[in-house]
């Protein structure tokens, strides 16, 4: 049985809860949720499930939900993708939206198109870019698309709800606004608990391991490096700025970098201040993970290279003349400045 | 066991040109290679029946010539390859290709393990593995970078974004891999003998009980309604050659007005 009438148009945003607080993207998806629903007269809801949460939920709100939809249950602690479809399909059987949004991490990934499969309708993986289209109303998806250097924008006419990931970062926190909604816990059918799936444990990454995407200063190295062990460059200058180290696809591909330290599309998304990109090209998939830093360096012997176009300053030459020059640079300044 | 891979030809390079009009990827002049993925997809599949017995069987939709892929996978190890072609599965996105999918393994299964990349190089959507599974009903893990078999199942180690998350999935069950998994292994020359003589099967729309209007751009819920070039954002002060060090002093100061340095 449905909750309510469909009179007002509701944006869903699945947020997402982990190790007992609510991930970043879910702000940035309320926030940007409602600015869609403005534009159709709509309402936005966010939905959250956990085993517990340790911090309070006002701020949702203030990003830009206007009701918080929530699923406590303490068979919610692993992540379990079977329950998580389940609790999302149920939502929005009790909860009907016309856009369904989910941070593209690998959950939402890994939740979403189950969803969208059952729901026989459209979903767009990654997007960068969300709107409404003034004469139709309808979502405007758009993604960097088929390994070009282009972009390409999604429409679902026709197909209900109208679904769509985003990466993290992609779009800012929201400034928080004072304002509050309504808070609904939903009593779900036991099946929905149920799973053939066990979840048995999560492990963090060990090491000292920072995620970059949480660091003000980043330095990227791509195939222009030539050899995993000039990646030691990188670190050398990443560590005289406080920054973390990231990669492009081809070199974490070549084994050169770790997984973790991916940047694009199909890795990470950073917003840093300050972003160093050395031996970078710049396909429009490493471009999607870091266009929005605040100022962007450029290193690479082509004049021509895309990432030049996104830079804020290009350095055109050898990177193993120039960036032993900069880290020189630094130290004197570091030694200078202390 | 009998365990299916579902593999991709995708474009061997990253500079895949876009036709803007009709929103389609120019294919002319480039060569294809199998997802790289996927291959880790296959070794996966090749080593768990190298130590349980059964049979591996590679699926791949698309255009005839994907057939050298099929080949290719044979090669690698496949025991059956099957090539889902038909002029009317063009233009399919994510759903339209996974319902394509999903009645082919109800068809030719059923199977105790399905395998795929976690996504393709061209499309980057990841959304096909898990879209199967859910239209087959089973369960599923993403971005597995570790298998074992235990009982009548596997625990998975899948790699997120802090860590690792660990889980037990019965069989049948659907799997999409990462990377890190495995180091496939270049076909022999006998298996690339094999992969050429072996006879492959083809699988038509009239082959599944699909209604045409779920097939291909006409069964897809999403439409591409436009492609454009991103338009350029920041104007780069360019600093070559005597200049570089002039360029270094100017990175120097824009640190330390950021408080960086």
């Amino acid at each position: 049985m449905e909750k309510e009438n469909r009179t007002i148009p509701r944006i869903m945003v699945i947020g997402e809860v982990r190790r007992n607080t609510v991930l970043p993207v879910t702000f940035e998806l309320a926030g940007k949720a409602s600015e869609l629903a403005a534009k159709i007269g709509g309402a936005v809801d966010v939905l959250l499930f956990y085993d517990r949460l340790d911090e309070p939920v006002e701020p949702i709100f203030q990003a830009g939900a206007d009701r918080l939809l929530f699923v406590e249950d303490s068979r919610l602690g692993l992540f379990n993708q079977e329950i998580a479809v389940k609790i999302g399909l149920e939502a929005l059987r009790l909860y009907p939206a016309q856009i369904v949004l989910a941070g593209a991490t690998t959950s939402g990934r890994t939740v979403l198109p189950a969803m969208a499969a059952l729901l026989h309708t459209g979903l767009t993986a990654d997007c960068t870019g969300l709107d409404i289209e003034p004469e139709t109303g309808l979502l405007l998806q758009t993604r960097p698309a088929i390994g070009g250097n282009v972009m390409a924008t999604i429409k679902t006419p026709s197909h209900r709800p109208q679904m769509a990931t985003v990466r993290p970062k992609t779009f800012p926190k929201p400034a928080p606004v004072l304002r509050s909604g309504l808070t609904e816990r939903l009593e779900l059918p036991e099946d929905c608990f149920s799973s053939r799936i066990v979840p048995l444990s999560y492990e963090k990454v060990s090491e000292d391991y920072t995620n970059i995407q949480d660091l003000d200063v980043v330095v990227t190295g791509g195939k222009g490096l030539k050899k995993p062990e000039n990646f030691a460059l990188l670190e050398k200058a990443a560590h005289l700025i406080g920054g973390g180290v990231g990669a492009t696809r081809p070199t974490v591909e070549a084994k050169w970098v770790s997984y973790p330290h991916q940047i694009g599309l199909s890795g990470k998304v950073v917003s840093p201040k300050f972003y160093l990109a050395a031996g970078v090209s710049g396909a429009v998939q490493h471009l999607a993970g870091m266009q929005t830093a605040e100022f962007i360096v450029a290193i690479n012997k082509d004049p021509e290279a895309g990432i030049f176009k996104i830079a804020d300053i290009g350095l055109c030459g050898d990177l193993f003349e120039i960036l032993p020059e900069l880290i020189a640079a630094l130290e004197k300044e570091r030694e200078g400045g202390e | 066991m009998r365990i299916a891979v579902l593999l991709k030809q995708v474009p061997d390079t990253d500079e895949v040109k876009l036709d803007e009009e009709k929103g389609t990827m120019i294919r002319e002049g480039i060569g294809t290679v199998i997802n790289p993925l996927d291959l880790q997809a296959i070794e996966a599949g090749r080593q768990f029946i190298e130590q349980e017995g059964g049979t591996l069987s590679v699926f791949s939709m698309g255009p005839p010539q994907t057939e050298e892929s099929l080949r290719e996978a044979i090669a690698m190890g496949a025991h059956t390859a099957t090539l889902i072609t038909d002029r009317k599965f063009g233009g399919a996105d994510t759903w339209a290709t996974a319902r394509v999918l999903s009645e082919v393994l109800k068809r030719n299964g059923p199977y105790d393990l399905i395998l795929a990349g976690e996504k393709a190089t061209d499309g980057e959507t990841g959304q096909v593995g898990p879209e199967v599974a859910a239209m087959l009903g089973i369960p599923f893990s993403t971005y597995v970078s570790e298998i074992d078999k235990k009982n009548d199942g596997v625990i998975v180690k899948r790699t997120v974004e802090d860590g690792y998350e660990t889980q037990f999935l019965p069989f049948p069950c659907l799997l999409t891999v990462l990377n890190n998994l495995n180091q496939p292994e270049m076909p022999t020359l006998s298996g690339k003998i094999r992969g050429h003589a072996a006879k492959l099967e083809t699988v038509t729309a009239s082959d599944l009980p699909i209604p045409e209007g779920e097939l291909g751009l006409t069964g897809s819920p999403t439409r591409v309604s436009k492609v454009f070039y991103p338009k350029i954002q920041r104007k780069c002060e360019m600093y070559a050659l005597s200049d570089i060090r002039k360029g270094i002093q100017r990175i120097v100061r824009e640190l330390k007005n950021r408080a960086i340095l």
